[in-house]
């Protein structure tokens, strides 16, 4: 990482800190944690479609059961939030590892549509078993976080401080992940399978590693989603969810580190502005999608980096032909 | 046993569009080797399109249907034009991605148009028929003979004319195609055609006894993707009979097991597929 970079970084971490210090409207500290939310799930989404190259149409369904669970934990069995919270990570994670064990064996389109059907399944199961997860009416009353010692989370303010803390830690396990060996795997896996298996990787373990920590992540985005908003339906199993999703992550840049943070702020800022499109708003954005794809297949983020590239490749070729001159030449031009 | 014949029937009406919304998928998927997730939204539009020239314009249900064929074919050629053909040599994420974004304008340019609601299609053929004393409407009789007409046609095109041999040509080897003198370019836009046409036939057929509104879809085209992963991707019979397959386990499936769950079954189905075979039935190797 480069020093500007650091800078960058530090700069947006504690501009996030103070902002609701700064902004006494709750509206917008409301929609922050709500995209800070939709960041984690993003996240979970790009390490296995950006990194590893599996498109995966089922994480709505992840993030449901993530949000189901805690709902159901919390409600139902009245558990306490945080054991709750972990429980519903492991359940994510066990659901996730057998999806993934016989999803992962399929490839390209097959897994794309395997997955999109995998998440229409738990969207049905939601919906139709009444008796669980109360259906169509959804389930209500979701307690707030419970209290840690002298931290409480009942209000907004505090609230977003723990979704943000939740963000922060996703963003560094993420960079340390993609940084690290099984990140260069992974990767390796995206570009060829067929070459990563020569070279002695063993891609299915490391593709269900993968699975399964990119729906623990959308679990947790869908538990914090469930304490936050208080309520959840069906609904947020539905694969329009999941196309939000992709919509985030592919506005900001598929496989970057930065793009999900920068393509679900711009979406979800846009979206408030264009509120009065409301169910139109796929109008624009479907199309920005299909556009991007053309002509930025890596989004906002990627575009910038290849124009940073090029300029500096450009003032690279530039002091080479000066270099190369002879010195009367450079010093008359 | 009543029952069970008339539920048969009903697994062949819905059978037939099913196979119908595949069919058009499984060209594709066959020339371009790309799953178009935005199939169900043209599915959509020529039901939207029947039913505007029927009820805006007045124009007779057969004539109406002849003008979404054109109408939802030509957006299946823009498609291709505009979207696929400048993503075919980028990796496989993209076309999805792409037929993603298609598929939510066009749902969202639908609800934008015509309204969120449900409507319901008139139709010239509501009269009741009985057959050897059962019930049928001709609707689902007109369902069923048109599906037979059109599957025979298309059949018969693919390969008796010249053109249509260029389609099965290219969807064996495209380069292959190239090298003898055939215009990949305009094979694919050709079939891109047919496929929005066959999406248009069979909205047009079944929105009369189902209804339009804009998702209407998405359950159909998660459905043809489980058949043609079970009739074999690129398949043309393996999509006919994919189609009634999965129509009559859904509908024996809707009065025997339950009608709650009905929908999962195809779903079930593709899930019990792909994990005994990666690769789809009926699969040779290669693609």
């Amino acid at each position: 990482m480069s020093k500007i970079q650091k800078i960058v970084i530090l700069v947006l971490i504690l501009f996030a800190i103070v902002f609701p210090l700064i902004s006494n409207n709750d509206y917008f500290i409301h929609i922050m944690t709500l995209s800070f939310i939709w960041m984690i799930g993003v996240y979970g989404l790009n390490l296995l479609a950006g990194y590893t190259g599996y498109l995966s149409l089922a994480h709505a369904g992840f993030f449901a059961i993530g949000a189901y669970s805690l709902g159901l934990l919390t409600v139902k069995a009245e558990m306490n939030f945080w054991p709750a919270l972990f429980l519903s990570l492991v359940i994510t994670g066990v659901i996730g590892f057998f999806a993934g064990l016989i999803s992962l064996r399929t490839k390209e389109h097959f897994f794309a549509i395997y997955t999109l059907c995998v998440g229409y399944i738990i969207y049905l199961v939601i919906d139709k078993w009444d008796s669980l997860t109360e259906g169509v009416r959804g389930l209500i009353g979701i307690p707030a976080p419970a209290n840690i010692g002298p931290l409480a989370f009942e209000t907004l303010q505090s609230h977003y401080y723990l979704v943000l803390f939740f963000l922060l830690l996703v963003v560094l396990i993420m960079y340390r992940i993609v940084h690290s060996l099984s990140g260069r795997t992974y990767i390796a896996i995206r570009n060829s399978e067929d070459l990563a298996q020569t070279i002695g990787i063993s891609t299915m373990k490391n593709k269900l590693t993968v699975f399964v920590i990119s729906t623990v992540i959308a679990g947790l985005s869908g538990a914090l989603y469930a304490s936050f908003v208080r309520f959840i339906g069906p609904d947020i199993g539905s694969i329009a969810i999941v196309f939000d999703f992709l919509t985030y992550l592919l506005v900001g840049g598929i496989g970057t580190l930065s793009g999900p943070i920068v393509g679900t702020l711009l979406i979800v800022v846009l979206s408030q502005r264009l509120q009065f499109l409301q169910d139109y708003r796929m109008l624009v954005f479907g199309p920005v999608l299909t556009l991007l794809i053309i002509f930025y297949p890596r989004g906002i983020v990627g575009a910038v980096a290849a124009w940073g590239q090029k300029r500096k490749t450009l003032v690279h070729n530039a002091n080479i032909k000066v270099k190369n001159l002879p010195e009367k030449q450079v010093k008359e031009g | 046993m009543e029952i069970l014949i008339q539920q048969l029937f009903n697994g062949l009406t819905i059978g037939s569009v099913y196979s119908l919304v595949a069919l058009g998928l499984t060209l594709v998927y066959g020339i371009l080797h790309i799953p178009n997730f935005a199939h169900g939204a043209l599915y959509m539009m020529g039901g939207y399109i029947t039913l505007t020239m029927m009820t805006k314009y007045g124009l007779h249900y057969w004539i109406a249907i002849f003008i979404s064929i054109l109408a939802v074919g030509l957006l299946g050629v823009l498609m291709e034009r505009f979207v696929f053909h400048p993503l075919r040599e980028a990796p496989p994420i993209h076309d999805k991605i792409a037929a993603i974004g298609i598929l939510l304008f066009l749902e969202a340019f639908a609800q934008f148009v015509w309204g969120a609601e449900f409507q319901s299609m008139p139709t010239p053929y509501g009269q009741v028929v009985e057959i050897l004393g059962l019930t049928f409407t001709m609707q689902r009789l007109l369902i069923v003979i048109a599906a037979i007409v059109v599957m025979i046609l298309l059949t018969l095109f693919l390969k008796k004319t010249y053109t249509g041999s260029t389609i099965i040509a290219m969807s064996q080897n495209r380069e292959g195609a190239n090298l003898v003198g055939i215009n990949t370019n305009k094979v694919a836009m050709l079939t891109f055609m047919i496929s929005g046409g066959l999406a248009a036939i069979a909205a047009s057929l079944s929105a009369p006894i189902n209804l339009v509104f804009p998702g209407m879809g998405q359950l159909v085209i998660l459905k043809a993707f489980v058949i043609i992963i079970l009739g074999g991707m690129g398949s043309v019979p393996g999509a006919i009979l994919g189609g009634y397959i999965l129509g009559f386990t859904e509908s024996l499936g809707a009065t025997y097991i339950s009608n709650d769950y009905k929908d999962i079954i195809a779903f079930v189905l593709l899930v019990i597929i792909l994990s005994v075979k990666p690769t789809g039935l009926f699969s040779k190797g290669g693609h």
